[in-house]
């Protein structure tokens, strides 16, 4: 129902629904549970294979913590994470081991990613030592074949990740994500950590490698601009659940939640006349604990546009255009507008002015 | 066997401290000698010629009667009688008048004798053998005995060498089970966490509040205390000492990046804990395994001096330093003993500073 293709039969790649994850708190001698921290309360998304979903968010919003538990490397407290076809969330240890090979991760620090004892072979070749059992110059062949396609020197293998910059760290640690042909890739915040010339760098091989191998990704972030270059469709998270999902132009050219027009306000102009135009809007106020949300929408203490009925009542995530997935009740649901005619809602129902650019983009 | 790159690193970075390095060699000649010591110190000949027939009593046992004597128990080859028999080659006047036949054998005046000869240890007592002096023991050091004997006339420098190999052998075999022993427990403690460790700890608690010195004194009361009893009992309190480190470094370890990438890999646990996180632990343990080592030597040693240890026969560092204390005027048990512990725990420390230091990933060199 969230899948923005057009055939609802054809399971998506990766199908989450309702996904929570609660890190009890305990308290007081006995250690009693007294609480939890709602990193993550009912996320749901699908992600179709080829694409690439955008995860955007401030800092602790629950965004990487629900790339983790994509994978299984948080227990989810609730819900299912389906990925061809299987549940993750319920699956025995062993047989998640096996389906591992599929699903792959890379990670933010690509530092503290890398083993500093391992030589750069051995990190690239440690997938295969673990999945199949090929012979010593077959694995040695496949990581020359990985260090060639994320454009590492051969003559590199037997060094060690601190011998690399950051930008080659990271691209060591998508060879090693690679080196098993996954099929889905959850990228962790991949360029965080790196130069902004590194960014790009990184961002273009990660695209490439998709074109090439015909990857689905994963692809968390809170640099606005990258994402906007690399993903097909953007989820917005705030306090741990997804405020709007929109294809990507849709959403850039106009954000339907308050968070997320608060959110891309942010995203500075490279053009001087646009830029000095642009309407910043300034949110009053921190985020919630994430231990103790607000009652109703978990926006609701910070919105500027905030009625009686968000403090009572929590907006589900519901489709109000075509592809567009929003959880706010002054926007209301595509069937209304249908009702409603023209004048009805907070925006115009006709459609989105620009014209989709991904052709050029890409 | 080849070493992987990064053992090969490290084995550079140990050559590169030089004193580390010499340590190791002088070390390692010592202890292979001590592991020879029998061919280096035994009251029995390495070799004798009787008859024209090649014997070798420090393998093999020989009765007196072999050698044409009278008694069926083993040959005491010190006695002048028995050496006057293998040299003239079973000649009986040698049970009558050993010398008097030992001087006509060497004058060649001797009527029926088939020579033979022996050939003796460098120093040709052991470390049990009571010397007959002619004076009163302890005796200082002289041409037979070039470090004295203590007060039962054994040789010190025959039981220095037995010491030493005792002292080492005892406390390497102490610290390689301690340490398997304390690693595996820290690991799975501080991999697995929560309520594993919880119940480990406080088991741990416990079993380290347990009086061992006491424990050592009981045990010893009711069976006759030897080497591996003793290895043992040591092993039984001594290997909480590294749990603490192991366990730290694996709770750290565990939520770094790289493992939790492992996991990702789909890497079992017993790997990731072995190859990713034990490497971690491994420079923090060899921080304390010299502590270990030397703390053992000195435990035996201590033991030993307050006479709980081995039993006082035995070769034991410990026991000549209660002797150096009981005969304060033989000052020559007194700078023996300590000189053998100094240099002794000295190679040991400078060897592990070393390989310490080789083992750190961070340490660049030269």
């Amino acid at each position: 129902m969230l899948d923005a293709r057009p055939s609802p039969l054809v399971e998506p790649l990766v199908r989450v629904r309702d996904l929570k994850i609660y890190f009890p708190i305990h308290t007081g001698l006995l250690r009693r549970h007294t609480g939890d921290v709602k990193a993550v309360d009912g996320v749901s998304f699908d992600i179709a294979a080829g694409e690439t979903l955008g995860l955007v968010g401030e800092s602790g919003c629950g965004k990487s913590t629900v790339g983790r538990a994509v994978l299984r490397l948080y227990e989810p407290t609730a819900g299912s994470v389906r990925i061809g076809g299987e549940d993750i969330a319920t699956l025995s240890p062993e047989r998640l081991r096996r389906k591992r090979p599929e699903m792959q991760m890379v990670f933010q620090d690509p530092q503290a990613s890398l083993n500093p004892r391992m030589t750069v072979a051995a990190i690239i070749a440690e997938p295969l030592e673990e999945h199949t059992d090929w012979s010593r110059a077959r694995k040695q062949e496949r990581v020359h074949e990985l260090m060639d396609a994320v454009g590492l020197n051969r003559a590199f293998a037997n060094r060690y990740p601190h011998a690399f910059s950051g930008g080659q760290r990271q691209r060591i640690g998508i060879a090693r994500a690679l080196a098993l042909n996954p099929k889905f890739i959850v990228c962790d915040e991949p360029i965080a950590a790196l130069d902004v010339s590194i960014q790009a760098q990184v961002v273009n091989l990660l695209e490439d490698l998709q074109e090439k191998l015909g990857l689905t990704y994963l692809f968390i972030s809170h640099d606005l601009s990258m994402v906007r270059h690399i993903a097909t469709r953007v989820a917005v998270m705030y306090l741990g659940r997804i405020a709007e999902l929109s294809p990507r132009d849709d959403l850039y050219a106009r954000p339907l939640h308050p968070y997320a027009k608060a959110l891309l306000s942010a995203v500075p102009e490279p053009d001087p006349m646009r830029e000095s135009t642009r309407r910043r809007i300034i949110l009053q106020g921190d985020v919630p604990s994430p231990a103790n949300p607000p009652r109703g929408c978990n926006f609701c203490t910070r919105c500027p546009e905030v009625q009686p009925q968000c403090h009572e009542v929590k907006p589900e995530l519901a489709e109000v255009l075509p592809g567009r997935f929003v959880a706010c009740h002054l926007v209301r649901p595509l069937s209304d507008f249908k009702t409603a005619g023209s004048t009805g809602g907070t925006f115009g129902a006709g459609t989105v002015p620009e014209p989709n650019q991904q052709g050029e983009t890409r | 066997m080849a070493l992987s790159p990064l053992n090969q690193r490290r084995w550079r970075n140990f050559k590169a401290n030089r004193r580390a390095f010499w340590s190791l060699w002088i070390f390692a000649v010592l202890f292979g000698l001590s592991l020879m010591a029998e061919l280096i110190a035994n009251e029995r000949p390495l070799m004798v010629n009787y008859k024209g027939e090649w014997r070798t009593p420090f393998l093999t046992f020989y009765p007196e009667t072999a050698f044409g004597g009278d008694f069926r128990t083993e040959a005491k080859y010190r006695d002048p009688e028995v050496r006057c028999l293998i040299q003239s080659g079973g000649m009986e006047d040698c049970l009558y008048e050993p010398e008097a036949t030992m001087e006509a054998l060497e004058a060649g005046t001797l009527e029926g004798a088939e020579p033979g000869w022996i050939l003796w240890a460098p120093i040709p007592y052991s470390y049990n053998t009571i010397n007959d002096l002619g004076r009163a023991a302890p005796s200082p050091p002289d041409g037979n005995h070039l470090l004295g004997t203590d007060n039962t006339a054994r040789d010190v420098l025959a039981r220095v060498i037995y010491g030493f190999r005792l002292s080492v052998s005892f406390a390497l075999i102490v610290t390689f089970l301690t340490s398997v022993l304390g690693i595996t427990a820290g690991a799975v403690q501080g991999y697995f966490g929560g309520l594993t460790d919880l119940i480990f700890q406080r088991l741990i608690e416990i079993w380290g509040a347990t009086p061992s010195l006491y424990i050592i004194i009981i045990v010893a009361a009711i069976w006759a205390m030897d080497f591996w009893l003793l290895v043992g009992l040591m092993v039984l309190f001594g290997w909480t000492a590294l749990v603490g480190v192991v366990r730290a470094e694996f709770l750290r370890a565990r939520n770094f990046e790289y493992v939790r990438a492992a996991r990702a890999l789909g890497v079992s646990d017993a790997v990731i804990m072995f190859r990713h996180v034990l490497p971690n632990a491994m420079v923090a343990t060899l921080t304390m395994l010299p502590f270990i080592i030397t703390g053992t030597i000195g435990s035996l040693a201590a033991l030993d001096f307050l006479g709980f240890g081995l039993p006082a026969s035995a070769p034991s560092l410990g026991e000549l330093t209660l002797q150096a204390k009981n005969n304060l005027q033989a000052p020559w048990l007194a700078f023996t003993a300590f000189t053998v512990f100094a240099v002794m725990l000295s190679l040991l420390v400078f060897i592990f500073e070393g390989v310490r230091d080789a083992f750190d990933p961070r340490k660049t060199f030269r």
